[in-house]
């Protein structure tokens, strides 16, 4: 089906050095059209977010990546491969975070991941060890777990085995589907920082989608928003602000009075305010559009 | 190293793991112990009744026959209920995120219910030695072949609970079904009585399946030759066995590979959420 309708012309053209390239990426339920053409490239080592309304296809894309799907159409290559076509050793390289329920219940945490990780042994490479199964359990958290059965934890310990799952065999990509739904705060935290230690420390690409902004924001090096079946806002977080309004809100009071100011220039602006009343002025506080403004605004766009 | 083979060896570490951790599972073992002892009194009751016109104890031709039924038993309901459970559970979905996973996983599923089919024969074995020491003079050459007839049964039937059971979605209906059916085959199969005492046409559908076959089997394994008189045809007939047998472990290694690789390759992390959705309104 994809080699068929693969683009042509110019796939010599494509950058080698991304860990995934999506060009023209459709994908269809009979007559439901989920994916209409959508094109992305993550490049080697970086944190993507994919972001969208319930229903605008994030799933469907990280499961045709994943060479869960087959696409209806268009060019996907993860690692160079097409995922469909991903062989055993490509699917080695790859880490998947699956939403479990209660699969496994009757093993022992550190069984389960020390029999899990065991399948990598064949496509072991000297640069990326898999991980030492107690310093994957410490990383996740689950010390403590680590001899108890996988069905006395608690819905948040199940969620980091199953991070700890898709990382044990030390991935190149990592694919993420809403990894923190159902996480306390402190879980999601601990979640961020193994994160950000997968990025840095292995320099593993990964792809998570989310619903919580403030979570993109933290942990994307940049974002993507999927609205429609296409890709409608690709940038850093900071990026995608400045395309929806440069302005930020100055508000202040003076004399008992409240006041809220737009303006490109916000330090100009306050330093003017204070030149001119000094003293007079009180509740000084300067916003920026955030994330959050920024999703809601350019998905009213879409809408429009 | 290779890796498939690699993939074989961690399958049978799983079904390992696996049957260690039902042995410590109460609800399992006790599931066992209560569905032997069922068996166990059947055959404490029938130990007196003679089989008409020998001196041979009607518990004695019984019990093989229940060997032969649990052979089947344990192919066909156990890998069917096992797919549709660990398709909605996402055991199967895990499988297929790792290197060589599915192999992995297919094997190891083999690998448990192999063990699992053979603990619970072996306490039955046990039990009907001591109630009935008549089965002893079949001696280690009978025992072998029990073991052999069980191991031909689980090729035959395990491949083809594993295509039904993933041809379905809800565990429980499969579970039902297949029960069902399995318990009209055994009751028409001369089980727990002698086949002759079912209706010709009846008598013609069973020997088309291998429950009557692993009965036949399992009873020329355990009883003296002057039993088969009874059988139809007067004869163990073995190599309409061997022939019925064979025919079942090809029809289901032709067709389990491409049905399960389907199912496999279909298989998606929303798929399973929408089992689970409907799992948790079955439950709710």
């Amino acid at each position: 089906m994809g080699a068929v309708s693969e683009l042509e012309g110019d796939l010599d053209q494509v950058n080698t050095d991304a860990a995934i390239e999506v060009r023209d990426l459709r994908m269809a339920y009979g007559p439901k059209r989920v994916l209409q053409g959508v094109d992305f490239t993550v490049g080697a080592g970086e944190v993507i977010a994919l972001l969208g309304p319930n229903g605008a296809g994030k799933t469907t894309t990280i499961e045709i990546l994943e060479g869960f799907r087959a696409p209806s159409g268009g060019h996907v290559r993860v690692l160079g491969t097409e995922p469909i076509r991903g062989d055993e050793r490509w699917r080695a390289r790859l880490g998947v975070v699956l939403q479990s329920w209660r699969d496994h219940g009757r093993w022992r945490v550190h069984q389960l991941l020390h029999h899990l990780s065991r399948y990598y042994e064949p496509y072991a490479n000297p640069a990326r060890r898999p991980f030492d199964i107690a310093e994957l359990i410490d990383a996740v958290g689950l010390t403590e777990q680590a001899g108890q059965r996988i069905n006395r934890l608690s819905g948040g310990q199940r969620r980091r085995l199953d991070v700890a799952i898709g990382i044990v065999g030390r991935p190149e990509v990592l694919f993420l589907d809403e990894p923190t739904a159902g996480f306390d705060p402190q879980a999601r935290r601990d979640f961020h920082d193994l994160v950000h230690r997968l990025s840095d420390l292995d320099d593993t690409t990964i792809l998570l989608t989310t619903h919580d902004l403030d979570e993109a924001e933290k942990l994307a090096d940049r974002i993507l928003i999927l609205s429609g079946g296409r890709i409608v806002a690709d940038g850093s977080p900071d990026q995608l602000s400045r395309q929806i309004s440069r302005d930020a809100q100055v508000r202040w009071s003076r004399g008992g009075e409240h006041f809220v100011h737009a303006t490109e220039d916000a330090t100009g602006f306050v330093r003017g305010l204070f030149e001119q009343y000094g003293t007079e002025i009180g509740d000084l506080e300067v916003r920026r559009a955030t994330l959050e403004d920024t999703y809601m605004a350019i998905l009213k766009r879409e809408e429009a | 190293m290779n890796a498939a083979l690699h993939a074989v060896k961690l399958g049978l570490a799983r079904g390992w793991i696996e049957f260690k951790n039902s042995l410590t599972n109460p609800q399992d073992v006790s599931f066992t112990i209560i569905s032997t002892a069922a068996f166990v009194v059947v055959i404490y009751f029938q130990r007196d009744a003679t089989v008409p016109g020998t001196t041979f104890t009607l518990a004695g031709v019984t019990l093989p026959s229940m060997l032969g039924m649990l052979a089947a038993f344990n192919g066909l309901i156990g890998a069917m209920s096992m797919i549709t459970v660990e398709r909605e559970d996402g055991t199967l979905l895990r499988a297929k995120a790792l290197p060589q996973g599915m192999l992995g996983y297919m094997v190891g599923r083999i690998a448990l219910l192999t063990l699992q089919a053979l603990g619970s024969m072996v306490i039955l074995l046990a039990a009907g030695l001591l109630l009935l020491p008549d089965l002893a003079q079949a001696g280690l050459g009978g025992l072998l072949l029990v073991l052999a007839i069980t191991l031909i049964g689980l090729v035959a039937t395990l491949p083809l609970g594993a295509v039904v059971g993933s041809l379905f979605n809800n565990p429980q209906a499969v579970t039902g079904l297949s029960m069902l059916v399995v318990g009209g085959l055994v009751a028409i199969s001369g089980i727990f009585y002698p086949i002759s005492a079912v209706a010709g046409w009846l008598q013609a559908i069973a020997q088309a399946f291998p429950v009557y076959w692993l009965g036949l089997g399992m009873r020329a394994a355990l009883l003296p030759d002057s039993m088969a008189a009874a059988e139809i045809g007067g004869s163990w007939r073995p190599i309409e066995t061997i022939l019925v047998l064979s025919a079942w472990v090809v029809a289901g290694l032709l067709l389990a590979p491409p049905i399960l690789r389907r199912m496999a390759r279909r298989e998606s992390g929303s798929l399973m959420e929408a089992r689970r959705e409907r799992a948790m309104q079955r439950v709710g």
